[in-house]
């Protein structure tokens, strides 16, 4: 059974073509489901791609997490399911709280579009159960604002080797506690075909799929 | 304003066309209509002194599927796919206010694209300054990279190449040029015009506003002056946001079918597109001021008229479809406003508060002017008098060194990596090479045999400031050089125009030749220009800009993932293509070395320009990369850097190492093979000399220079960071 996977368009989110994409060569059932629904129709699990969700005038994600389809999120989380909010979709899960913590302006004050390396901190999410512990990922980041930030311990799941946004303790992707909700700001999708630079995001892409397909583990 | 000038003459009209207005009205114009002639005779909107000389370029190829006079040209790169492209310049707006000016540019030049009912797929950006030791040239450079990093950023397109170029000449005049390129999930190509009489013309996207009021068409269409930060409020404010949705928007309406013709509003806002679209349809107007949604209560009927609010398209609808539209419009949050209805007689009618407030032919607006202005070509012989063979020249390593520092030459890499380069997933080749190049998106598979295109921009300001006619011509050749070095066959072209005030003879003179120069190489190479776009008035108080023409190549490969590899192997011989002679004029060496543009421009070869192409499209050899600014020491220093590999080669002995590594002799490129296979590269009809081998961590230059590749790239990447970010 293919697992059914939506990904969220807000109006201003880009990368959802890509995510799809990419999901869908991974051998997922992978559609879109749009913000203004409160429906995400039973998918196994959801994505909050990439972009600039309203604009992002205001803080990023400040506006998202009230879109109607966010309900749907919440509980397809407080569920189990698999999360995976990528960039803007990290920055939307933090302001949503369904990760902790927050991203702030990079520490350079310029937008950066750059490979990086990433280990992998922990395997008992559902980004990271088909990597191995200590795993380095070779995936591109793309953004503003991806400095983390939070109090207390957050979970972690991937830290940057190089750090480029100066994230605190070098975080580039935590879960919640249960391990089923996972923000990051590298963009797996992009690093989803050895043609684009790496194929190290397929780790995290069929990680997701899995999990979709079977209980979390946690 | 004042009592002494006329209103005409404040709009920017002269009493010739003034008079021209009355007589074609048969009265004198009210002064809304005053106000709409204004802007669409304005230079930027009517071409008028360029259009004579633009007739004389090559437009028509079997794979045109549309050519110039529309919102961007469209060529099919493969049966069945078609690709929108085009170039556009925001230099006054952006030397006003960078950040605002670049980002609406991008902003522009996408509607451009989108109007035609294409897909944008990818963005380009041509830069020129003045040089970045002086703090008011990095304000502007780094406000031009953020606000077209803001915009594009935002929409989701990658910018995926470009150029940042720095000169004196482009002190207080810099140029903002933006490409951008689309490709079609149909195969209907949507023209600016309604299809019927009767049809609506439906605004959709942001409210008007005050802002940018004769914002394009008056700031490009005068000479630049002390103060122009004065003329910032005429400069647009942009809203990436709201033209995501418009393109989402706008790409749905033509998914379901309910568009007839669409057009985009940019310079001159609702009156070009209103006049625009009637007058290709043969047809007239009758509009309704008071349908259009307004930002702020109380704007008169001239400044709803004039406005160049941004993210704003025109759809034209048939009236069984308007509930719909509105419908598909109301879920991406735009309004979508009927604010006319085409129809028969030719007059553009508008009204506002029930009074009529505009009646005039509609062709009358959309045919500016045509002007035959006095041209001269000027005298350079001082110019040329100069030889810089006869200067003082410091050792070639030292040269080598300080060209790679030269922030015309450096890394650009601190633009690009602010730049979204990645998003779309068809970025095969990034920014950093001599093209870039993309997979189609129905090609995504990875599967071979998926064309894919390859994209470049050149324009040498600096050769055609010594001989314009070359500087056209050229801007074709590198152009037309860079797509073939990654494997990709010339296409089609689009071009930016840069000049001074047409109203100096010897800008016209320039112009012509340039004109020319695009022409003939065009021509050799059997390529159409599908489009482009003239900036006139490019001038400062120290005069006017380098002829800068600047050229967007369109390269197609039949597999996209069969492009040249951009990175030379261990081991493989380096065989330099064309002749050396011993030229320095214009060069890259001189202006960073003796801080001059001077001397004679390198001879062009026009037909060997095209025999070379040929050669780097026939796939022969690995790794190829152009010779152009900073000539052979550049090309192999960049050579290895990209490459993080050593190179050790010797120059032919009757090769002088100055002129042999700074010269920039033109149709010559650096290709490399295996060893067994050189013997082929030399025989390729081409003058050909092996010069070494890549290996080692080192550069060496037999006799002349040997310098380590880490040195060089240091060297090649701080020199724009460490400008920029102290």
């Amino acid at each position: 059974m293919k697992p059914r996977i939506a990904v969220v368009v807000f109006p201003g989110s880009n990368c959802e073509q890509d995510v799809v994409h990419a999901l869908r060569s991974e051998g997922a059932d992978a559609d879109y489901a749009w913000h203004g629904d409160a429906d995400l129709g039973g998918a196994d699990g959801v994505v909050l791609p990439g972009g600039f969700a309203h604009g992002d005038y205001l803080r990023t994600g400040a506006i998202a997490r009230f879109s109607p389809v966010m309900d749907a999120v919440r509980a397809l989380a407080d569920d189990g399911k698999p999360v995976l909010g990528i960039c803007n979709g990290f920055q939307i899960l933090a302001e949503a709280h369904l990760v902790s913590g927050a991203l702030i302006k990079n520490e350079g004050l310029r937008f950066l579009c750059v490979w990086t390396d990433i280990t992998v901190e922990d395997t008992d999410t559902i980004a990271t159960r088909a990597c191995e512990k200590g795993q380095r990922l070779r995936i591109p980041i793309n953004h503003y604002e991806g400095n983390y930030r939070a109090d207390g311990q957050p979970r972690v799941a991937f830290r940057y080797v190089d750090n480029p946004n100066g994230a605190w303790e070098n975080i580039a992707g935590v879960s919640n506690d249960a391990g089923n909700v996972v923000g990051l700001m590298p963009h797996p999708e992009r690093a989803s075909h050895e043609l684009l630079g790496s194929a190290d995001g397929r780790f995290i892409l069929t990680s997701l799929i899995e999990s979709c397909c079977v209980p979390s583990r946690t | 304003m004042t009592d002494t000038v006329p209103l005409y003459a404040a709009l920017g009209l002269t009493s010739d066309e003034y008079e021209r207005i009355d007589k074609t009205l048969g009265r004198e114009p009210s002064h809304t209509e005053l106000a709409m002639f204004s802007v669409m005779w304005s230079e930027h909107c009517s071409y008028k002194s360029s259009r004579t000389y633009l007739r004389e370029l090559p437009t028509h190829a079997p794979w045109v599927v549309l050519g110039p006079g529309e919102g961007a040209g469209v060529v099919e790169v493969a049966p069945g796919v078609m690709v929108a492209f085009k170039m556009e310049s925001h230099n006054h707006p952006s030397a006003v206010e960078p950040f605002q000016g670049a980002a609406t540019g991008v902003g522009g030049i996408v509607r451009d694209i989108l109007s035609l009912g294409a897909r944008p797929i990818a963005v380009l950006d041509p830069l020129r300054f003045g040089p970045l030791s002086d703090e008011r040239n990095r304000y502007l450079f780094d406000g031009v990279v953020r606000g077209i990093a803001s915009y594009g950023n935002s929409l989701g397109l990658p910018t995926v190449g470009g150029e940042a170029i720095f000169d004196p000449a482009y002190s207080g005049n810099p140029l903002v040029n933006a490409m951008c390129v689309g490709v079609f999930e149909d195969l209907e190509v949507l023209r600016g015009r309604p299809r019927s009489s009767g049809d609506l013309a439906v605004l959709v996207g942001s409210k008007t506003g005050r802002d940018g009021i004769g914002g394009a068409s008056i700031l490009a269409s005068q000479e630049f002056e002390e103060g122009a930060e004065a003329k910032r409020p005429s400069v647009q404010v942009g809203d990436p946001f709201t033209e995501k949705l418009l393109i989402e928007a706008c790409l749905e309406l033509k998914r379901d079918g309910l568009l007839t013709g669409m057009q985009d509003l940019g310079a001159a806002g609702i009156t070009c597109a209103l006049s625009e679209t009637a007058a290709s349809a043969g047809l007239g107007v009758d509009g309704d001021l008071d349908a259009v949604p307004l930002r702020e209560a109380g704007m008169e009927p001239w400044e709803i008229c004039m406005s160049e609010s941004q993210e704003r398209m025109l759809a034209c609808v048939a009236p069984d479809r308007i509930d719909h539209v509105v419908r598909v419009c109301a879920k991406w949050g735009l309004d979508a406003s009927v604010v006319a209805r085409y129809a028969e007689g030719g007059r553009l009618v508008l009204n506002a508060h029930g009074t009529e407030v505009t009646d005039v032919p509609a062709q009358a607006l959309a045919d500016g002017p045509l002007y035959e202005r006095p041209v001269l070509h000027a005298d350079r012989s001082q110019l040329h008098a100069l030889d810089p063979l006869d200067l003082r020249w410091p050792e070639p390593e030292e040269t080598l060194m300080r060209l790679l520092a030269s922030p015309s030459i450096a890394s650009k890499e601190w633009v690009w990596r602010q730049y979204d380069h990645m998003v779309r997933l068809n970025t095969l080749v990034v920014p950093g090479s001599d093209a870039a190049v993309l997979r189609i998106p129905e090609s995504r598979r990875g599967v071979a045999g998926q064309p894919g295109i390859a994209l470049a921009t050149d324009g040498p300001g600096r050769i055609g400031s010594l001989d314009p006619y070359i500087g056209g011509a050229l801007a074709v050749c590198e152009s037309a050089r860079n797509v073939a070095c990654l494997g990709a066959r010339p296409l089609a072209i689009t071009n930016c125009l840069n000049f001074g005030s047409p109203e100096k003879p010897e800008v016209m003179g320039d112009f012509a030749a340039s004109i020319r120069g695009i022409r003939d190489a065009c021509l050799a190479f059997g390529i159409p220009v599908t489009g482009g776009n003239v900036s006139f008035y490019n001038e400062s108080p120290n005069g006017a800009v380098h002829p800068t023409a600047i050229v967007g190549m369109l390269g197609v490969l039949d597999d996209a993932y069969a492009h040249r590899p951009v990175r030379v192997r261990d081991g493989d011989v380096i065989v330099l293509l064309g002749e050396t002679k011993p030229e320095l004029g214009g060069s890259e060496a001189l202006a960073v070395v003796h801080d001059t543009v001077a001397g004679r421009a390198p001879a062009l070869d026009i037909d060997r320009e095209v025999a070379l192409v040929r050669v780097l499209c026939s796939g022969i050899g690995a790794y190829a990369h152009d010779l152009s600014d900073g000539g052979l020491g550049v090309a192999l220093a960049e050579m290895c850097v990209s490459s993080r590999i050593g190179a050790h080669v010797a120059l032919p002995p009757d090769v002088d190492p100055l002129w042999g590594l700074f010269g920039e002799s033109t149709a010559r490129a650096i290709v490399t093979s295996r060893p067994n296979e050189v013997e082929a590269l030399l025989g390729c009809g081409l003058p050909g000399v092996v010069l070494g081998t890549a290996r080692g961590a080192r550069l060496q230059i037999d006799g002349v220079l040997d310098v380590s590749v880490a040195d060089l790239a240091r060297v090649y990447d701080d020199a724009i960071p460490a400008l920029m970010e102290r």
